[in-house]
């Protein structure tokens, strides 16, 4: 079990031998280091096995696209059969219907979720009194730590048919009429998003706040420049690169809309609506048992989002270190 | 690649910084209060922000409150209201006698307590390790390592992959896939070694002269000064492990094993009644959905209860990491 993983460190160590750092006393010679660092070695065994099997290993299960995979059968011995599966994918509409589903929800979150974090981290950091503060960011923060399952739940309880607010509106008429019906489908999900993660949203903008240099703020006020003016040309400008790299990152995540919420809730709304790629990919392969398809369309998506979440990467360290220098 | 791996290696840096909690609190109280140059807030816009803020707190706890105020209101009020409560006529703990009552919700809530305890307990041991083993300097292939585990931020695998891994190993319908899955997160595993990296390297060269071995430093020196953050990494474990209900219904079949929230998302999402199971036994006299409210406040008091102490090492570094991730 040791020996496999250690192999190939070895290997992969042997190619870069002429590394700079390190203290003067490491010995040179390779197998000396590895007899030196044997106990360490050993410490890294287990989680090493974990990402090797669980991560890379995992990685060749997308074979199964490029396979009839039949669980009976299993993935060795089923049938290659090419790009047959990417064809059936690409000509199957429903799955066109899912990807503009998730890309047109991305963007309504875009829109309508991300301003909020930094309004409310602004209205935080304007108040003055600590305790005050203290006490909505242990309420706010709260929500990010509760499972999708009983979100779902506090929401129908809260205003769904015969919820709260329809029975205190005058009940059974669904004055509110929002679960279950396709055209509330959208603005729901972006509901429930806020609620769970807009006050976590704003930890990031806090701290970025918190940074602003107050020496800038007096000589503003000292040179006759009012909350306003401060705010325009002091606050504003100075958590800008925190903004945007944050927008650059959810923008390499367009593809990624919250699958454990919306499989939650896809039965109710229907799949017209509710169907983004991550819940076709679970419900073709394990309701209708077109696993090849579906293993073709997550290795799809996967590698557009991977590339988008690198170039994305890329994009905010260049602005990172233009804009974050100070 | 190379630059992913600075930006994360920046932001682990300052994850040293619950031990000096006590001192920003203090400077950040003393900054609290009002500089000279600064104009006294008008009352209006004090009144209108206060506003917003007492809204944003209601929004958040009013959904808390409906579903506890349901779960404690006898089964007649819920009849007669549809399925809902804002003040229980009388105070009753009826739904959650019956609801613990259920072998269903009993074993799920076992199933649920013994997969965070073991699941929790198993990542903090490997990502412990993991993580010391890769912030010794100039360990024999340390940084390749780090490289090959941060590449697998970026094709994270997806659940069809790791389902035929599992079966593959024939751990389909084991409690071992309820875990086995997410040992090490990468995050965590960041923090823990950014703050291992923290400490002074003369303890180590210390440790090193008295005669320890690097298990010995670890469990002797490392460990008594790293509680607060294997607290609140094994805190996000145990939250990660006790919320989530995919890796149920994807990897159980057996609905005797499923998680108590794979349980509720039967209630929630699809509709599935308690009702039937209660009749079996004959004591239908709760309404339903009260019992449902009481389920859904047993998948949520274990979280209120761990909440504050999340909070209490809620610190800058840790958390500026923690939305990336």
């Amino acid at each position: 079990m040791s020996l496999t993983t250690k192999e190939p460190e070895l290997r992969r160590e042997a190619p870069a031998p002429a590394e700079p750092a390190g203290p003067p006393d490491r010995p040179a010679r390779l197998w000396q280091r590895l007899r030196r660092d044997r106990a360490l070695l050993f410490l890294m065994v287990p989680g090493l096995v974990y990402f090797a099997v669980f991560h890379y290993g995992a990685l060749f299960g997308n074979v199964i696209a490029f396979k009839d995979y039949v669980p009976f059968i299993g993935v060795v011995d089923s049938p290659w059969v090419g790009f047959e599966n990417f064809q059936v994918l690409f000509e199957d509409p429903s799955f066109w219907a899912a990807a503009a589903n998730t890309v047109g929800l991305s963007f309504l979150q875009i829109v309508f979720f991300f301003p909020l974090p930094l309004a409310l981290a602004l209205l935080l950091h304007s108040v003055v009194q600590g305790r005050t503060r203290k006490f909505v960011q242990s309420v706010v923060y709260l929500p990010h730590f509760i499972s999708w399952v009983i979100v779902v739940a506090l929401f129908y309880q809260v205003i769904g048919g015969d919820g709260l607010v329809n029975g205190l509106l005058g009940g059974g008429d669904h004055l509110i009429d929002v679960v279950g019906n396709p055209a509330g489908f959208e603005p729901l999900m972006v509901a429930e998003l806020i609620w769970k993660d807009c006050g976590w949203g704003t930890i990031i903008f806090l701290a970025a706040l918190h940074n602003v240099d107050e020496g800038l703020y007096e000589s503003a006020a000292l040179d006759g420049a009012g909350p306003w003016r401060r705010f325009w040309h002091v606050t504003l400008p100075s958590i800008r690169p925190v903004v945007i790299l944050l927008l650059i990152l959810r923008l390499g995540e367009i593809l990624t809309v919250g699958f454990e919420q919306i499989m939650l809730q896809r039965d109710q709304f229907g799949p017209d609506v509710a169907e983004v790629i991550d819940t076709y990919v679970y419900f073709n392969a394990v309701e209708g048992g077109h696993w090849g398809v579906s293993a073709a369309a997550a290795l799809f998506k996967g590698v557009i989002a991977g590339i988008l979440v690198y170039l994305a990467n890329k994009i905010a360290h260049r602005m990172g270190e233009q804009g974050v220098y100070r | 690649m190379s630059d992913l791996v600075e930006t994360r290696e920046a932001q682990a840096e300052p994850v040293d910084e619950p031990a000096r909690t006590p001192g920003r609190r203090t400077a950040r109280k003393a900054g609290s209060e009002r500089p000279a140059w600064k104009e006294k807030p008008r009352a209006i816009t004090q009144v209108a922000k206060g506003a917003v803020l007492l809204l944003t707190v209601a929004m958040v706890l009013i959904p808390f409150w409906v579903v506890l105020a349901t779960s404690l209101a006898p089964g007649q009020q819920i009849i007669d209201s549809g399925g809902w409560a804002l003040w229980p006529e009388s105070w009753t703990l009826d739904s959650y006698s019956k609801v613990l009552s259920s072998e269903v919700t009993t074993r799920a809530l076992m199933v649920s307590v013994g997969v965070t305890v073991t699941g929790t307990l198993f990542s903090l041991v490997c990502t412990v390790m993991l993580a010391y083993a890769l912030a010794r300097p100039g360990v024999v292939g340390g940084k390749p390592v780090m490289l090959v585990i941060l590449f697998t931020f970026l094709f994270p695998p997806g659940f069809i992959p790791t389902y035929l891994v599992l079966d593959t190993l024939g751990l389909i319908d084991t409690y071992w896939s309820l875990f086995l899955p997410v040992t090490v997160n990468v995050f965590n595993l960041v923090v823990v070694r950014g703050f291992f990296q923290g400490i002074p390297e003369e303890l180590y060269e210390a440790a090193r002269l008295d005669g320890a071995g690097e298990l010995r430093t670890l469990l002797t020196i490392v460990l008594p000064l790293s509680k607060a953050v294997i607290a609140v990494v094994g805190l996000f474990y145990a939250v990660g492990y006790w919320n989530d209900f995919f890796r149920g219904v994807m990897y159980i079949n057996d609905t005797s094993m499923f998680p108590l929230q794979t349980v509720l998302r039967g209630y929630v999402s699809r509709g599935e009644g308690l009702a039937s199971e209660m009749s079996v036994e004959g004591t239908v006299t709760q309404a339903p959905q009260a019992m449902k409210m009481a389920v859904v406040m047993i998948a949520t008091i274990p979280i209120l209860c761990v909440y504050p102490f999340i909070q209490r090492y809620f610190t800058k570094g840790v958390l500026t990491g923690a939305i990336k991730s």
